[in-house]
Parts: C-alpha cells; structure tokens; sequence
C-alpha cells in the first residue's frame, strides 16, 4: 500500500507532478536563489515520512548568485547516489523565519516499494498501527538494487 | 520512473516541454547587424566608460575590444544558426591580467565581468575576488570542498584570483595548493558556460607559476599584460582622483606633482596608480593641518578644496637626493 494514489513517494513539493527535468529545477532553483535562500542537497535511502533529516550531500550554499552551482552539486549527488532519494531544500534565514521555505525530490529509485501498514495488539486487544517502509526490509545497501 | 495513476489536469500525456531558456533579451535573438546587437545589449557604453575613465592601458583596450567584437560576431552567427546546436559555442575567457602593483588589474576585471554580462556570456556578472586564503585549506580534505564553494558562488560571473602564483608553492611539495589547482583546472575546463576566471599577479611570479602548472597556462585563452603608467598617465590618473573627491591642485601644485610622480617612480616600491593615491591621500592629511593651524580664518570653499604646492613639496621624497 501506498499513501497515495501515485504509486510513488509524495514529499516536498511538486511531488504529484511528473518529475521536473533539470531546466525546471534549474529555473525553481533561480526562483529560490531571488529570494536569498541557500540550497542544500540531501539524500536518503529511507523515506519513510517522519524521517526529517536526510544526510547532508555537502554543506548548505549561502551567497550563491546562479544556479549552476547548486546544479552542479545536484550532478554530483545523483552520480555518488544514482538509486537513492536526492532532495533539494531551501533554507531562509530572514529572522523570524529561518526555516525551510522550499524542498522537493529531484531523484527518485527505479523502483518505489512504497509502505506497509504495521499492526500491532496490545493489551486489551487494542491495535496500535504503524508505517512501515518496504524497502527498510533489505540492508542499506542493497535498497532499491531493481 | 514509476508513472503516476492519475492523469494531471491540463497537462500533456507525455512529458511537459521544457520551458524556454532565458532569453538575454529579445530584441538580440533576432539582430542581423553589428550595430543591433551593440544597441541592445549596450555593450558600447560599457566600452565607451571603459576608455573615458581607464588612462592609459592601450593594449588592454585594445584586447577588450577584441573580445567584444568576437561575442558580439558570436552571436550573430548564432541567430543564422551557423554554431553548433544553434547554440553558440563559448568560447574559452579565461584570463590572465599580469603586470606591476597598481597597474588597474582588479579595476579592468570588474569592467570585463560588466561587459561580459551585458553580452549574455556570463549571466549574473558578479565578480568573486579571492585570493590563495580563500581556495587553500588548513588541513587535508579542507580544501576541496573550500574551493569548491568558492567556484560556486563564482558562477554565472567571474572569479577574480588575486596573487594567483601564491597557490603553487614549489617549495611545500605537500603543499594543499595544487589540489585547490586541480579542481580549479576541471571546473574551468568543464563548467565553461558558466564562470569566468581571471588570474591576476605579478609578471615574474606568473611565468614561473605558469611553468610549473602548464595545464593552467593552456587552459588560458588570454594572457593581457598591464603595461606600467607614463608619468603624464599618472599625473592624469591623480587629477581624476582629486576630482572625484572634490579635490584640485591650487597654482603649481600640479607642476610640483609632476615632480613628485619623476622622483617617485625612480625610489623603490613604486606602485603606479596605487604610490599616487597614497601620495594624494598624504597630500590632503599636510592640506588638512595647514588649515587646521590658522585657526581664527574664515575658510572658503576654495580653500577647503585646493591642494597647494606646499602640501606635496613637503614629501619625503624631495628630501632624498635625487640619484
């Protein structure tokens, strides 16, 4: 089972969307750089969703003015990491804010096994429920080989 | 690629086009002539500026023209689709400015990244300026990653390398520099389109830099060399410094200057443009403390202005005998 319709991880946005191609990122990328947001590139092999920090590819880039350098990042992380998760996140450090203001997937594996629905019984034959991410089953590296 | 269950409203069953690029401007897409592309990029003015405020430096000039004629011609083959891909290949702009102190390398820098932004080459025309510091790390795997965040926030402009030849340091052979060298060689190498570097430093210090690093002179499209200053030169550059500071010589101050900038150049340490803005800034600290010391008189703006003879005449450099 999926928690959506999709059949594919929903997170961050446009996620609903077909995936962007790189012009697009690159032109969201620009529209983040405007507004003085730093990018960050991230990656994961878990999605489930409360796993909130993903690993960190390299540090967050403050003071960029175009957006080849975070493509470049971009390029970089699908090269290392071709079968994982890769996320772009745009931190706004306003005052006040100093949050993320933007985040979405911009790679995905081959194969999304999607999520199961975990049941437990406890006492009193209460049920507790749980997601739980298919592709957690296999060791890290072996995630998502199809 | 798993595909999605659902159709998108509006959206095409295959995939969405690609947005166009951004255009530099429209009106360049379409020009035939020389004189289209110059009127909508207005790289004119930027040269036009260039020649009014830079005394001197003809050769530069001269090569800065000649790289703007190349892009502007660039990109009208471009609108006949005569490059590849209909798309003009960029050419190779990195750049080395050598020459002595105070010779207007890092002013000519800023002016390219003008120029190169107004011809769509770069596309932001920001200039980073670093120097060995800000590329080098401490510690090993330091380096890297510095000077990788250096190049990119260099992108879509210029990256202006200060002192280039302290990245090689011959004798260190652990020395992290020439990993900062590397990685700087494959970003120029690959990431063309977007940044230009330009190395800057001293003649000597480069050609020994260039002959230990081969790989970087070749990568090099345009060594400029910055000739040294006349002395009319730097009698001109000085009068454009006191005017843009609401300065002027008084009655012959600008003989005694003249005078001053012959013997200067003759002592060692003399650093063209920049020996006369010390000696300028000098000069008006001697104006400021002759006015000071009248201290019952009503000043005018002349006074406040004028940069007498005196002020300059009492520089050490008329108390050295002249050799």
């Amino acid at each position: 089972m999926m928690t959506n319709p999709t059949g594919r991880l929903t997170q961050g946005q446009f996620s609903f969307l077909p995936d962007l191609t790189d012009d697009e990122i690159r032109l969201q990328v620009e529209y983040g750089l405007k507004k003085g947001y730093a990018w960050s590139v991230e990656y994961t092999d878990d999605p489930h969703p409360r796993n909130t920090y993903w690993e960190m590819f390299g540090m967050p880039m403050f003071d960029l003015k175009d957006a080849a350098g975070v493509m470049m990042e971009m390029t970089q992380c699908r090269k290392t990491f071709p079968g994982h998760y890769i996320r772009l996140m745009a931190f706004d450090s306003t005052r006040g804010v100093e949050s993320i203001a933007m985040s979405f997937i911009v790679n995905r594996p081959k194969s999304e096994p999607g999520f199961g629905l975990v049941r437990q019984e406890i006492d009193g034959r209460r049920m507790r429920y749980t997601v739980h991410s298919y592709a957690t089953d296999a060791p890290e590296a072996e995630r998502y080989a199809g | 690629m798993t595909t999605p269950l659902y159709s998108i409203p509006g959206a095409p069953q295959t995939a969405p086009p690609a947005p166009a690029a951004p255009a530099a401007g429209g009106a360049v897409d379409c020009a035939r002539t020389v004189n289209e592309v110059l009127a909508s990029s207005q790289v004119e003015a930027v040269i036009e500026e260039l020649d009014r405020d830079l005394i001197g430096l003809a050769p530069v000039k001269q090569r800065i023209r000649d790289i703007a004629a190349l892009l502007v011609i660039d990109k009208l083959r471009a609108n006949l689709g005569l490059a590849r891909d209909g798309k003009a290949v960029a050419p190779s702009l990195h750049m080395c400015f050598t020459g002595n102190p105070g010779t207007g390398k890092t002013t000519v820098a800023l002016r390219i990244a003008e120029i190169l932004h107004r011809l769509g080459y770069v596309r932001k025309g920001h200039v980073v300026s670093v120097t060995r510091d800000d590329l080098v790390g401490q510690y090993i795997g330091h380096t890297a990653p510095k000077t990788k965040e250096v190049l990119k926030k260099a992108m879509g402009g210029v990256l202006f390398i200060d002192e280039a030849y302290y990245l090689y340091r011959p004798e260190n052979e652990r020395d992290y520099g020439q990993e900062a060298i590397e990685i700087l060689l494959q970003v120029m190498e690959n990431s063309r389109d977007d940044l230009v570097v330009i190395l800057a430093g001293y003649k000597d210090r480069m050609d020994t830099f260039f002959k230990s690093n081969p790989g970087m002179s070749s990568r090099i499209a345009h060594h400029i060399d910055f000739p040294d200053y006349t002395g009319d030169e730097l009698l001109q550059i000085a009068e454009r410094m006191l005017a843009a500071q609401h300065y002027r010589f008084g009655e012959g101050a600008r003989g005694a200057f003249a005078q001053y900038i012959e013997r200067r150049t003759r002592q060692p340490h003399f650093a063209n443009a920049r020996s006369v803005r010390n000696a300028l800034d000098r000069a008006r600290l001697r104006a400021a403390s002759r006015l000071f010391a009248d201290r019952d008189r009503v000043l005018t703006e002349a006074d406040l202005t004028t940069i007498m003879p005196a002020d300059i005449l009492a520089s050490r450099v008329f108390q050295a005998p002249v050799s």
